[in-house]
């Protein structure tokens, strides 16, 4: 993607934007790039406590907005890689204070000034005030999507949006696939998703039980490279991000022989 | 819960009503109105042709970039 600003959207809450964000900005990060994440989600506050960097929080984009702090004082440096930044959202719900025209100046900064290689803004959900200003400094979009109707519903509607912003890189980002319901044909399939909304895929990222283990400690699964799953779909939507030309591992149902067994006498 | 054959797959099934809704989503234009077009049509049509068959199969597709909107109205095979 030639996107410096992306936006991370999906229309409907819960699908995964957030982890998304974090996952995405800490792999780029880690890759060589200098990067900012931007939480838009003004009076729900979360990118931080995802990071695990809620404890450093100082001032935030409202307060930059207003001026109430220079642009460099909002900005929380990652404790784990040194060319991770966050700016957070603040945590109060003065939605008026959100500005299309503060939110471009502000990111405009962040790569003329500060010298950031890329900026991922975490959108809130739903087609309001805050996603429209999330989506206005973006040169790209992430959308993600769950293999499921009402997500990818919204997503053909979040799509309509973006292409009204005339914003022209926008690619796909299916999470929480599950292997072994797609094998059983009880999940749509990728595929499926992309036919049906007719936008360029980035990444493929499965149902894993990491991530929620990985937030609860406040650290991107993505940084551990130790693990592929979730946390290796996300590193490789970042270098697809960057060019590369990652090809899409292949899934596989999860669970062997005792799985199985539990599914023929009727368990799960 | 079910039996591992004869099970039509749920896959299939949120594919196709994911289609149908969102070709509705795309025009804006809900369901209700779109039945309410139907009728309206009719009635012009039937002003046109008197022996006009009531079958009439419209609606909204999909091709390439576009929604393109199809009425297809057969005419009955009566006398006219």
């Amino acid at each position: 993607m030639n996107a410096r600003a992306i936006v991370v959207t999906s229309g409907k809450g819960g699908v995964g934007k957030t982890t998304t964000t974090a996952n995405v900005g800490a792999a780029l990060a880690h890759q060589g790039e200098k990067v900012c994440v931007i939480d838009t989600d003004v009076g729900l506050r979360n990118l931080d406590v995802v990071m695990g960097l809620e404890g450093r929080v100082v001032f935030d984009l409202i307060d930059v907005f207003e001026g109430r702090c220079r642009l460099r004082q909002a900005l929380v440096k990652d404790k784990r890689v040194d060319s991770l930044h966050l700016l957070p959202a603040s945590q109060t719900n003065d939605k008026s204070a959100l500005s299309e025209a503060r939110m471009k100046e502000t990111v405009r900064r962040l790569i003329d000034e500060e010298g950031f290689d890329r900026v991922v803004i975490d959108s809130p959900a739903g087609i309001e005030s805050g996603f429209q200003t999330a989506a206005s400094a973006a040169d790209g979009a992430l959308v993600v999507v769950n293999p499921e109707v009402s997500s990818v519903r919204d997503a053909d509607r979040i799509i309509g949006l973006l292409e009204a912003r005339e914003i022209g890189d926008v690619r796909l980002v299916v999470n929480r696939i599950r292997p072994e319901m797609v094998k059983r044909g009880d999940m749509l399939e990728v595929d499926d998703v992309l036919e049906i909304l007719g936008v360029k895929l980035i990444g493929i990222v499965p149902e894993d039980e990491r991530i929620l283990v990985s937030t609860n400690v406040g650290s991107p699964a993505a940084l551990d490279v130790s693990r592929n799953g979730a946390g290796g779909a996300f590193r490789d939507i970042a270098r697809r991000i960057r060019g590369e030309d990652v090809p899409y591992a292949q899934l596989q149902a999860q669970g062997g022989l005792l799985t199985g067994l539990k599914r023929l006498f009727g368990g799960s | 819960m079910f039996g591992l054959f004869g099970r039509k797959r749920s896959r299939d099934n949120v594919k196709e009503r994911l289609k149908l809704v969102l070709s509705y989503d795309r025009a804006k234009l809900s369901p209700g109105r779109m039945e309410q077009l139907k009728q309206e049509l009719m009635g012009v049509i039937g002003k046109y042709f008197p022996a006009a068959d009531s079958e009439y199969d419209v609606k909204l597709e999909q091709h390439g970039d576009r929604m393109v909107f199809t009425a297809n109205l057969p005419l009955s095979s009566a006398d006219a």
